[in-house]
C-alpha cells in the first residue's frame, strides 16, 4: 500500500464532504470544551439534549422547519446571486423589504382586494420590492463598478431601519399594549399551516429549489449564468450579454429573498415587530456556502443549521444553557471549513494498493 | 445659554461620548484595510472586548487591567481572521462574517456564566470610568465643557486620532502601510515583508475594536447586556469607507454619525417630527453615496480611494 | 571613444581601436546560469555574461530567448537552479530582491512597481527608512533633486504618480535605483513605452550614468536601441548566449542573423488575389489598456479561401488588433468590414452572428471554461440555437452527441463528454477549441498562436483542420510567432511591429530571415500596408 500526498487543483466532492465532516467534529469538540469549562455542563449531556430537542419529537421537527423555511429560501436567493459572482450580502435587507410589503398589503389591502387575490398580491409585491432593493447595488456594480459587498451591506441596515420606522411609526398597533409592533394581518392574508407551526412557505422553498435547479441545469439561460459565474471572460468571448444577466439574476435573487420575508409574515409571524430581523440573511450566506451553491444541498444545510438553532433553544429550556452556544459552534464550523478548503484543495491523499 | 446653544452643546458633547467607541474601532479597521485585509468581524470583536473589559473590571476592580485585557481579546479574535485570510487565503467576506457570528455568540454565551457563582453578568455592577475634567482646559468657555469633560478614554481617543494621522502620513512605517494596500507587489520587491505587516495591522485593528468595546461597557453605558454593541460594528465598516481611510475624516464621520441619533431626540423635543429610524439610516445612505463617488472618481483619476489590494490575498507568483 | 547617441541613425566612424587597459574592470560576471521552469522549459541554458565598468551592455534576443529571466535572477526575483554571480571580483548570493539592492543592483521593470496614490518622493524613498520613524520628506526631496539634476531626470517630487505620464514614471523608477546607490542598472525594454523624443532623453541619461561610473544592462529586442545606445551586445537565442560583440564592430544584419539564426535577404511583397474580400480592415487604430497607441493605421484584407498570417514579436499590437477584430476592444479610428457589413465597435455577438470564429490566445480563461465539462465547452457559442436547444430548453442529448462526434473526429484524448476540461492537457484543450470553432463553416476564422505548446501530432492535426477550412472557402487570419509554421501554411504573411504593418510577403518571397528581420527592425522597409 502506498500513501502519497500530492498537490492538486480543485476541491472534489469527496474532499468537500470530508472537509465538512472534519469541521463539524472540530466544532463539536471545541463547543464541548467551552461548555465544560464555562458552564460546568457535561458536553455529552448537552449534545444529547440538543439532538433530542431537535429531532426527538414530531413537534420538534416542525419547529426546525419553522426556522428552516426562511433559511432555505434565503439560502437559495443568496446562492443564486453567488452563482453569477454577485456577492449578495444584502439578503437581510431584502428579507426586510419583503416583510414590509407583505405586512403592508396584508394590513391595508386585505379589505380592498378580492379574498383569493390577497396572498398572491402579497407574494408579487414582496418580490418586486425585493428585486428593486437588490437592483440598486446591481446597477451600481454594472455601470459604475461599485463594490457590491458594501452597497448590499448598507442597504441591509437601511431596510432594517425602515422596518422599525413602520412598526414604531405609521403602522404601530394601537391596541398592542405598548409592545412595539404592527397589528396582525387578517386571516385572509395568512398562509395555511402544514404541520405544527410549519407553514406553506415550505412549498415556496421546495418550488424555488426546483425552479433554480431546472433553470440552471436545463435551460440556455442557466447555461449562460453558469458560464458567467465560472469565467466572465469566456462568457464575453462567447457573445453573452453579461450586464443583462447580472441585473436579471440579481433582481431575482433579491425578489426571492423578499419572498422569504413574505412567507415568514404570512406563515408564522403575522406581523412586523422587534425581533423580525435576527440575522437570517447572514446565516443564509453560511447556508449557501456550505451547500456549495447547489439548490438541493441548500435545503439540506438550511435544515441542519435550523436544527442546530432549535437544539440550542432546547438547551435553554431543559438545561438552562444559553442557546448562544449554537452560534459559537456555527462560527467555529465555518472557521474550520475555510481553513479546510485551503488544505484540501492543495493536497490530496492518495491511497493505492500496490 | 440660548436654546440653540444648549442644543448644540448637547449634541456635540453626546456625539463625542457616543462617537469615541466608533472612532477607536474605525481607526483599527482603517489600519487593517489599508494593509489590504477587509475585516467584517468588527461587531464580534467589539462585543468580546466589551465583555472582557466588564468581566475583568468586575472581578479585579482594576480598570487598567480590564482595558488591556479587552484589547488583547480583540487582538486574538482578529488574528483568527488574519490567519484564515492570509495563510489560508479564505474569502475575507465569509471569514469576517464567521468572526462576527463567533464573536457575538461567544460574548453573549460567556456573559451568561461569568457572573458570581456562574450566574449572568447582566445587571451586575462594576467600576466604571468616571468623567475626568482636565484642570484648566475644562474651564474654557463653551469649548471646555464640550471637549474636556469626559472620561480618560475619550482623551486618549483625541491623541490616537492625531497620532494615527501622523503615523500614516508622516512616518516611514506609515508610508509602508499606505503602499501595501495599494500595490503589495511593489512593496514586496523592495524587501518589506507584506505578510507579516498584514498580520500585525489586522491584530492592531482587533485590539482597537476591543478597546472600543471596553469604552462601551466601562464608560458609555456601564454594565453588560446581550448584544450591547447593537450593530455599531457595522457602522464602523461604513465609517471606514465614509472616512476614505483617513483617521481625521473618520473622527468627523464618527461625530456626524454619532450625532444623528441624538439629533433625532433633540428634533422631537423642539417639536418637529422626523422619524428617528429615517435619521438613523443616514450613515448608511451617506456611505453608499461616498462609495459611489470615490469609485467613480477612481475611474477618472487614481487619487486616494479604496486601497487597490483590499480583500485580495497576496502571493509571490514566480 | 564614445559614439554620439542619435536614435535611429547610424553614424559611421573610422575603426578606432578603443584605448582600454588589458585587465578590463568587470563589475559583473554571471557564470553558468541555468534556470528551468518545469521539466521541459529551459529558460537559461548555462549562460555566461560579463559587464564592464562604465559600459552599456545590450542584452538582445527575441521574446522567450531568456533575457528577462536572466535579469530577474540578477535582481533577486528568481533563483537560478545553478550558476554563480560575481560582483567586482567577489562571489555573491542573491536570493531575494534586498540582496540585489545591497549589492548595488537596480532594475527598472517593464511593468512599473509604483504606487499611484503616493508622491514621487514617497515612491522613491519607500523601503529605505530602516530604523527611522519620522518621514522627513524635505530632506529626501533635496536628495532627489540632486540626483535629478546630476543625471538629467526631470521630475517634480511633490507630484502624485497618477498625475505623471509614462515617461515621467519611468524616470521615477530610474531614480529609485539611483537613490539606492545602484551601480549596476538593468532596464527592461525601456523604450517600448516612450515617444521618440523621450527616447533621446533617455539616451542622454544613460550617458551621464555611465560617465559617472555606473554600468547599464539594456534588455531589448530592438536593433535601433542596440545600435544607438550600447557599447557591447550579448545575444541570447533559445536560452543560450550565442555571441557577445562590440556594437561598433557589428552590423544590423549580423545581429539579426545571430538573433534569428540565418542570413538576411531583402524581399518584396507579392500577394495572390482570389475570392471575395471577407475581412477588410481600413486605417484601424486601437489603444491599449494604458491609453497608449497599440495599433496605428493598419490596413489589410483577407479573402475567402486564403490564409493571411501576422508575424511579429508578442507585444507589438497583435493582441489589441485581434481584440478589435472580435469585438472586445474599441477602435479609436478606422473601419472593419466583414463581408461588407460594418462591424466597428460592435459587441462580440455581432461578430459571432456574422460567422466569425475565434481561437483565442488564452485557452484556459477565455477560450474555455475550466470548471465545466467538455460537452458544455463545445456548446458555449451554439447554445440558444438549434440544434443544441429547443428555444430555451437545452437539448442535452444533442450537445452530448455533438461532443462525442467531435471527440472522435478531432481525436481529443478525453474519457468522454462529461470530462471537466481543467483536467485536459494543453494540446487537448486546444483541440476542443478548434473542434468548436471549426465544426461549422465560418466565413472568417481568427486564430492566435493555434499550435503553441502542442506536440508534433497535435500541431499537425491543428494545421490540417485549418487548411481544410481554407479549402472550404473560409478566410483565415493566423497570428503567430512561429515563423516556420507561418511559412508552411500562409498564402501571405504580414509583419507587425510597434503597432504597424511593416511588411507583407507572398509565398514565393517569404523566408524566415526576411520575416525575422522585419520583426526586429533589421531591414529598412518600404511601404507598410497591404
Amino acid at each position: 500500500m502506498k500513501i502519497a500526498i500530492q498537490k492538486r487543483e480543485r476541491l472534489t466532492l469527496t474532499s468537500a464532504f470530508l472537509n465538512t465532516l472534519v469541521s463539524v467534529l472540530g466544532a463539536l469538540v471545541f463547543g464541548g470544551v467551552v461548555l465544560t469549562l464555562i458552564s460546568g455542563v457535561n458536553p455529552l449531556t448537552a449534545y444529547l439534549t440538543m439532538a433530542v430537542g431537535a429531532f426527538g419529537s414530531g413537534y420538534a421537527i416542525t419547529e426546525i422547519l419553522v426556522k428552516a423555511i426562511p433559511l432555505m429560501i434565503l439560502g437559495l436567493a443568496v446562492s443564486l446571486a453567488f452563482r453569477i459572482r454577485f456577492w449578495n450580502i444584502g439578503a437581510e435587507g431584502q428579507w426586510c423589504v419583503g416583510g414590509i410589503a407583505a405586512t403592508g398589503i396584508g394590513l391595508f389591502w386585505s379589505s380592498i382586494l378580492p379574498g383569493p387575490l390577497v396572498l398572491p398580491v402579497m407574494f408579487l409585491g414582496s418580490f418586486v420590492l425585493g428585486a428593486l432593493w437588490a437592483l440598486i447595488p446591481a446597477i451600481l456594480k454594472v455601470w459604475l463598478k461599485v463594490n457590491e459587498v458594501i452597497t448590499t451591506l448598507m442597504m441591509n441596515y437601511i431596510a432594517v431601519l425602515l422596518v422599525e420606522h413602520f412598526y414604531l411609526g405609521p403602522w404601530k398597533n394601537p391596541g398592542g399594549w405598548g409592545f412595539p409592533g404592527t397589528a396582525s394581518v387578517p386571516a385572509i392574508a395568512q398562509l395555511p399551516k402544514i404541520a405544527g407551526r410549519a407553514h406553506f412557505g415550505l412549498v415556496f422553498a421546495v418550488a424555488a429549489a426546483f425552479l433554480i435547479w431546472i433553470i440552471l441545469k436545463k435551460t440556455t439561460w442557466g447555461f449562460r449564468i453558469r458560464v458567467i459565474g465560472e469565467s466572465e471572460r469566456a462568457a464575453r468571448y462567447s457573445g453573452y450579454n453579461v450586464p443583462k444577466y447580472i441585473l436579471v439574476v440579481t433582481s431575482f435573487s433579491g425578489g426571492l429573498a423578499a419572498i422569504a420575508g413574505m412567507a415568514e409574515i404570512a406563515g408564522v409571524a403575522y406581523k412586523l415587530q422587534m425581533g423580525y430581523a435576527v440575522g437570517y440573511g447572514f446565516t443564509a450566506i453560511i447556508v449557501a456556502w456550505l451547500a456549495k451553491l447547489n439548490p438541493w444541498a441548500v435545503l439540506v444545510t438550511a435544515f441542519l443549521l435550523a436544527a442546530l438553532l432549535v437544539g440550542g433553544d432546547q438547551l435553554q429550556i431543559s438545561l438552562n444553557l444559553s442557546s448562544y452556544i449554537a452560534l459559537v459552534m456555527q462560527g467555529v464550523v465555518l472557521f474550520f471549513i475555510l481553513a479546510g478548503e485551503y488544505v484540501f484543495s492543495r493536497y490530496s491523499l492518495r491511497i493505492s494498493w500496490r | 445659554m440660548s436654546t440653540t446653544n444648549k442644543f448644540l452643546f448637547a449634541v456635540l458633547t453626546t456625539s463625542i461620548q457616543a462617537g469615541t467607541c466608533l472612532i477607536y474601532a474605525t481607526i483599527g479597521e482603517i489600519l487593517a484595510e489599508r494593509s489590504g485585509i477587509l475585516n467584517l468581524g468588527v461587531e464580534g470583536m467589539m462585543l468580546v472586548g466589551a465583555l472582557t473589559a466588564f468581566t475583568v473590571a468586575f472581578y479585579t476592580q482594576n480598570l487598567l487591567v480590564a482595558v488591556i485585557l479587552a484589547m488583547i481579546a480583540g487582538g486574538l479574535m482578529a488574528l483568527i481572521h488574519a490567519l484564515l485570510s492570509i495563510k489560508f487565503r479564505a474569502d475575507q467576506n465569509v471569514s469576517g462574517l464567521a468572526l462576527t457570528i463567533f464573536g457575538t455568540g461567544l460574548a453573549n454565551f460567556l456573559g451568561r456564566y461569568l457572573g458570581p457563582n456562574g450566574s449572568s453578568l447582566v445587571g451586575q455592577v462594576a467600576p466604571h470610568l468616571a468623567k475626568m475634567p482636565i484642570p484648566g482646559l475644562a474651564d474654557l468657555p463653551f469649548v471646555g465643557r464640550i471637549f474636556f469633560h469626559h472620561d480618560i478614554l475619550v482623551y486618549i481617543m483625541y491623541m490616537l486620532v492625531a497620532a494615527s494621522w501622523f503615523y500614516l502620513y508622516k512616518t516611514w512605517p506609515g508610508l509602508n502601510l499606505r503602499a501595501i494596500g495599494e500595490n503589495p507587489q511593489a512593496v514586496d520587491s523592495l524587501g518589506i515583508n507584506v505578510f507579516r505587516l498584514r498580520y500585525i495591522y489586522t491584530a492592531i485593528g482587533g485590539m482597537l475594536a476591543g478597546l472600543a468595546g471596553a469604552h462601551l461597557s466601562l464608560a458609555y453605558s456601564p454594565g453588560w447586556s446581550d448584544n450591547m454593541t447593537a450593530g455599531r460594528g457595522w457602522i464602523v465598516i461604513a465609517l471606514t469607507i465614509f472616512a476614505t481611510w483617513n483617521p481625521v475624516r473618520g473622527l468627523f464621520g464618527a461625530l456626524l454619525f454619532g450625532s444623528l441619533s441624538i439629533l433625532q431626540f433633540s428634533i422631537q423635543t423642539i417639536g418637529r417630527r422626523i422619524s428617528g429610524s429615517i435619521l438613523n439610516m443616514m450613515p448608511y445612505i451617506l456611505t453608499i453615496g461616498v462609495l459611489v463617488i470615490i469609485t467613480w472618481w477612481e475611474g477618472i483619476r487614481k487619487s486616494a480611494g479604496t486601497p487597490q489590494a483590499l480583500g485580495i490575498p497576496y502571493s509571490r507568483e514566480e | 571613444m564614445r559614439r554620439p547617441m542619435i536614435y535611429g541613425y547610424e553614424l559611421t566612424f573610422p575603426n578606432i581601436i578603443p584605448n582600454k587597459e588589458v585587465n578590463v574592470m568587470l563589475v559583473l560576471e554571471m557564470r553558468g546560469i541555468v534556470k528551468r521552469f518545469g521539466p521541459s522549459v529551459v529558460a537559461n541554458d548555462h549562460i555566461e555574461l560579463t559587464l564592464e565598468k562604465s559600459e552599456i551592455l545590450a542584452l538582445l534576443g527575441e521574446n522567450g530567448a531568456g533575457k528577462t529571466t536572466l535579469m530577474n535572477i540578477l535582481a533577486g526575483l528568481y533563483q537560478a537552479d545553478s550558476g554563480e554571480i560575481w560582483i567586482n571580483g567577489n562571489q555573491v548570493m542573491i536570493n531575494q530582491p534586498s540582496d540585489a539592492i545591497k549589492n548595488g543592483i537596480g532594475m527598472v521593470h517593464q511593468n512599473f512597481m509604483l504606487v499611484p496614490t503616493l508622491t514621487v518622493t514617497e515612491n522613491i524613498a519607500l523601503g529605505t527608512g530602516k530604523g527611522k520613524i519620522v518621514f522627513d520628506s524635505h530632506q529626501i526631496e533635496t536628495k532627489i533633486q540632486a540626483l535629478s539634476e546630476q543625471y538629467g531626470l526631470e521630475v517634480n517630487p511633490k507630484n502624485y504618480i497618477w498625475q505623471l505620464s509614462v515617461g515621467e514614471q519611468q524616470r521615477v523608477e530610474i531614480l529609485k535605483t539611483l537613490y539606492r546607490q545602484a551601480q549596476i542598472l538593468i532596464l527592461d525594454e525601456p523604450t517600448s513605452v516612450l515617444a521618440p523624443q523621450e527616447i533621446e532623453e533617455l539616451g542622454k541619461v544613460l550617458l551621464r550614468m555611465v560617465e559617472s561610473g555606473k554600468s547599464v544592462i539594456l534588455i531589448t529586442h530592438k536593433l535601433d536601441e542596440v545600435i544607438a545606445f550600447s557599447d557591447r551586445v550579448t545575444i541570447l537565442r533559445a536560452g543560450k548566449n550565442v555571441a557577445t560583440l562590440r556594437t561598433s564592430e557589428t552590423t544590423r544584419e549580423e545581429l539579426t542573423q545571430l538573433m534569428v539564426g540565418e542570413e538576411v535577404v531583402r524581399a518584396t511583397c507579392n500577394g495572390e488575389v482570389t475570392g471575395p474580400v471577407t475581412l477588410k480592415v481600413n486605417s484601424l487604430s486601437v489603444l491599449n489598456d494604458k491609453g497608449l497607441p497599440a495599433v496605428t493605421n493598419v490596413s489589410f484584407n483577407v479573402q475567402g479561401g486564403e490564409i493571411v498570417g501576422i508575424a511579429g514579436i508578442a507585444g507589438n499590437g497583435q493582441t489589441e488588433l485581434v481584440e478589435a477584430l472580435t469585438g472586445s476592444r474599441r477602435a479609436v479610428s478606422g473601419a472593419i468590414k466583414i463581408n461588407g457589413a460594418d462591424v466597428n465597435n460592435q459587441p462580440p455577438i455581432t461578430f459571432i452572428n456574422l460567422g466569425v470564429g475565434y481561437v483565442p490566445e488564452d485557452r484556459r480563461t477565455t477560450g474555455t471554461v475550466a470548471g465545466m465539462t467538455l460537452a458544455e465547452n463545445v456548446a458555449l457559442k451554439g447554445v440558444g440555437k438549434q440544434p443544441l436547444s429547443w428555444g430555451l430548453i437545452l437539448n442535452m442529448g444533442a450537445i452530448k452527441s455533438l461532443a462525442q462526434r467531435l471527440i472522435a473526429s478531432f481525436r481529443i484524448e478525453a474519457p468522454g463528454p462529461e470530462t471537466i476540461v481543467s483536467h485536459l492537457s494543453g494540446g487537448n484543450l486546444q483541440r476542443v477549441i478548434l473542434a468548436r470553432e471549426t465544426s461549422q463553416r465560418h466565413t472568417l476564422l481568427i486564430v492566435v498562436h493555434p499550435t503553441r505548446g502542442l506536440d508534433v501530432r497535435a500541431t499537425e492535426m491543428a494545421r490540417q483542420i485549418l487548411l481544410r477550412q481554407r479549402l472550404g472557402g473560409t478566410a483565415i487570419l493566423w497570428i503567430s510567432e512561429d515563423l516556420e509554421e507561418l511559412l508552411q501554411v500562409c498564402d501571405r504573411i504580414l509583419v507587425m511591429r510597434s503597432g504597424q504593418i511593416v511588411g507583407c510577403l507572398g509565398r514565393e518571397t517569404a523566408n524566415k530571415q526576411t520575416i525575422g528581420a522585419l520583426m526586429v527592425g533589421g531591414v529598412e522597409t518600404k511601404g507598410g500596408s497591404q
